[in-house]
């Protein structure tokens, strides 16, 4: 029993990564069509900025909670000015985007590395996140529920911002239709910058949580990409519901099949089934509705 | 316009990266399974065209400083640098200035391979300081017999292998993992679980505690690789737990130790119930785990910033007078440092640059180290080292707790245990 119960926690908790890792890039992959593999370099750089804020204000509890804020701003900033210099040039070009932005993501790591070192740097967890809650035999450690609760959070602000205010309803009518948004009067200029603002500052503070379980090095963000698109493809591109879908779907797969398997095995395994599954269902398990004409 | 269909088609796009990233994944391990990569060929060795006629002589320094192995690579290539400009600020090798040329290995042992020919055949090197994992090693052997040069390889590795073209200075399992197996068992261990990296040196190295264990009444409970440089270790903190052992033997690399000793200490396990006993973190490691992470947990090495020697004491002043206040010395290191002093006290007995002098003279060279007196091994071309098992405590730093009486040594094939027998 606490085995079972053990690992449905852990797989919930691989996929509140995941799907921290994954929000982002939903809004920037899945909406906009921008592969962009730099996506893995701002949750880096969130992951530096708990460690900066760390180093300017003790290690208090409360520099978690700055860190969260300032990383979203710093990841989205970065995203922003990405946008504006080389990816507003490129979009309908993915080939190219990926190329561009894979480029940029090597730059952005090596710039870390020269600022941080190449070693890891350690962000110490604030004590009250140390240790573990006993739930039905199983420990689950607090880190991981704080992760948890982080990234429903994360979904429901993005839900909300998306479906009440003004500025997710821009980006939704530029989503579905670009033409006929900038007829009625939206700059799609604009949107475009302020969703690659949001999906970016969501990296960001993916990044700041991953400093929670792990090691900050400037490779951090390479581990979590390519699961990242994978969410967004499995759960149907632009799609929330499918990546939150998706992400804990994945991350309950994976953490039962290694429990009784290995781990590189697990990863085997788990890709093999996400092939069959994107050849009955190419667009994931949700499609984006729109009244474009293609 | 397009909203679907370019993502349709970005959809496609990003299929074919993953799918690569797959398979490249699934070779990889399959390849460092496979080991060795001995060239087919077996053709005559390059004539060397290392240059001794001026006044300076080259050498290689060949780490990681990217990729996941950076962490750990780049405080050796700083160890090396620290120990050539001693030299040459005591006059050099045989009258000659040394001359550093340095790449970057990137972490994959490819990149080793290539650099390590590039150094060898353009920069025309007397001999290559490096390399860290195994599976760099063995990418960089074939090159280094095809061409007869020299490397100096300073890490603890699995052990069963021997080359004439590699002088070993870490240790080998005699010197590192057999000591620690032992420490354990006197301490009553009767049961380990074995988590590891996937590739050359945990598999090897668990074939060999197994072999071990099997000979020693000690049960293994569970055995658990993980891709290099993986970060979730939820699953196998929940298996080690369940699994209740005695103590966990780690032989992870790299990033994923942070990762796994931050899950395993949240999840409640502690030192003193359940210790694990690392051979490959060292004082590096534990800055970017968090002492608090890791304090009270076990190592085997046969070095540590700590030793008491007076020799250790210059090593540490003076590494720290260079690279910072804050900056810890560590085995791979020291071990690093002392090949470059091995490599000048061969040469000054040889009076020699030559591949085959150097190998001919090997045999009985020593030298003063920070971690005691190593002597070389010139039917192995490994050292004798003194094993150590340290206990990380919470000012960041290892302590010993247990030391061989004398320095071990080396038996790489593990020839002088009978329960080794199957394992070459």
């Amino acid at each position: 029993m606490d085995v079972v119960v053990g690992q449905l926690f852990t797989g919930l908790s691989i996929g509140s990564i995941l799907l921290l890792a994954a929000l982002g890039l939903s809004l920037t992959f899945g909406q906009m069509g921008v592969i962009n593999m730099a996506h893995g370099e701002f949750i880096m750089a969130g992951s530096y900025t708990a460690y900066v804020v760390q180093q300017l204000f003790s290690t208090g509890g409360a520099s978690l909670f700055i860190s969260l804020i300032v990383g979203f701003f710093v990841g989205g900033a970065m995203g922003a000015l990405l946008e504006v210099t080389l990816i507003r040039r490129m979009y309908h070009r993915p080939l190219d985007t990926l190329l561009v932005t894979f480029g940029v993501g090597l730059i952005l790591q090596q710039c870390a590395r020269d600022i941080f070192g190449a070693p890891a740097v350690n962000v110490v967890s604030p004590g009250w996140l140390s240790g573990g809650i006993d739930i039905l035999g199983a420990v689950v450690p607090k880190t991981r529920i704080f992760i948890l609760i982080l990234a429903v959070i994360c979904v429901l602000a993005l839900s909300f911002a998306l479906a009440k205010t003004p500025m997710g309803r821009r980006i939704r009518a530029v989503v579905q239709n670009r033409d006929l948004a900038e007829t009625s009067g939206i700059s799609s200029r604009r949107t475009d910058i302020s969703t690659f603002f949001i999906g970016s500052g969501l990296a960001g503070v993916a990044g700041v949580a991953l400093t929670l379980i792990g090691s900050t090095s400037s490779t951090v963000g390479q581990s979590y990409l390519i699961d990242a698109f994978l969410v967004v493809v499995v759960g149907g591109l632009g799609q929330i519901k499918g990546a939150v879908i998706a992400a804990f779907a994945l991350g309950i797969l994976n953490s039962f099949i290694e429990y009784s398997t290995t781990a590189s095995i697990a990863k085997v395994i788990v890709f093999v089934l996400i092939v069959f599954f994107l050849q009955a269902r190419p667009q994931g398990l949700f499609a984006v509705k729109t009244r474009s004409l293609v | 316009m397009p909203a679907v269909s370019s993502s349709k088609m970005a959809t496609r796009v990003l299929v074919a990266p993953l799918a690569l990233a797959m398979v490249g994944l699934a070779l990889t391990s399959c390849g460092s399974k496979a080991g060795d990569t001995t060239s087919a060929d077996g053709a005559a060795a390059a004539e060397s065209c290392v240059d001794t006629s001026g006044d300076t002589i080259k050498v290689g320094s060949l780490n990681s400083l990217s990729g996941t192995m950076a962490i750990s690579e780049v405080t050796v290539r700083d160890s090396i640098a620290l120990a050539i400009e001693e030299i040459n600020a005591s006059g050099g090798v045989d009258g000659k200035q040394i001359q550093v040329v340095a790449e970057d290995g990137a972490s994959e042992p490819t990149m080793f391979a290539e650099k390590a020919e590039k150094l060898i055949s353009s920069d025309c090197v007397a001999a290559v300081f490096g390399g860290w994992t195994s599976s760099s090693r063995k990418a960089m052997l074939p090159v280094f017999e095809d061409n007869d040069a020299l490397l100096y390889y300073p890490v603890q590795y699995e052990g069963l292998e021997s080359s004439d073209n590699i002088f070993y200075t870490g240790a080998t399992t005699n010197q590192q993992i057999i000591p620690a197996l032992d420490y354990l068992k006197e301490k009553g261990v009767k049961s380990l679980y074995l988590v590891g990296s996937d590739y050359v040196f945990p598999q090897t190295a668990n074939r060999e505690i197994k072999a071990y264990a099997a000979a020693n009444g000690i049960e293994i409970k569970g055995e658990d690789y993980t891709p290099l440089g993986s970060t979730d270790f939820s699953t196998i903190v929940n298996k080690v737990r369940s699994a209740d052992a005695d103590a966990v033997f780690n032989t992870l690399n790299g990033d994923s130790n942070v990762a796994f000793f931050r899950e395993y200490t949240n999840a409640g396990l502690k030192a003193a119930d359940m210790p694990v006993l690392s051979v490959s973190i060292a004082e590096e490691e534990v800055a970017g785990i968090g002492a608090q992470n890791i304090e009270g947990q076990l190592t085997a090495w046969n070095y540590y910033q700590t030793v008491d020697s007076p020799e250790n004491k210059k090593f540490v002043a003076d590494y720290k007078a260079k690279y910072g206040a804050d900056k810890p010395t560590s085995d791979p290191m020291e071990a690093a440092y002392t090949s470059v002093y091995l490599w000048k006290n061969t040469v000054e007995k040889a009076h020699s640059f030559a591949v085959g002098d150097i190998q001919a003279a090997a045999d009985g060279v020593s030298f003063a180290a920070p971690e005691g007196e190593v002597v070389i091994d010139g039917a192995n071309h490994h050292i004798s080292k003194t094993a150590r098992i340290g206990e990380v405590r919470p000012d960041g730093l290892i302590y010993t707790v247990w030391e061989s009486p004398a320095p071990i040594a080396p038996d790489p094939f593990l020839e002088t245990y009978e329960w080794a027998s199957d394992l070459n």
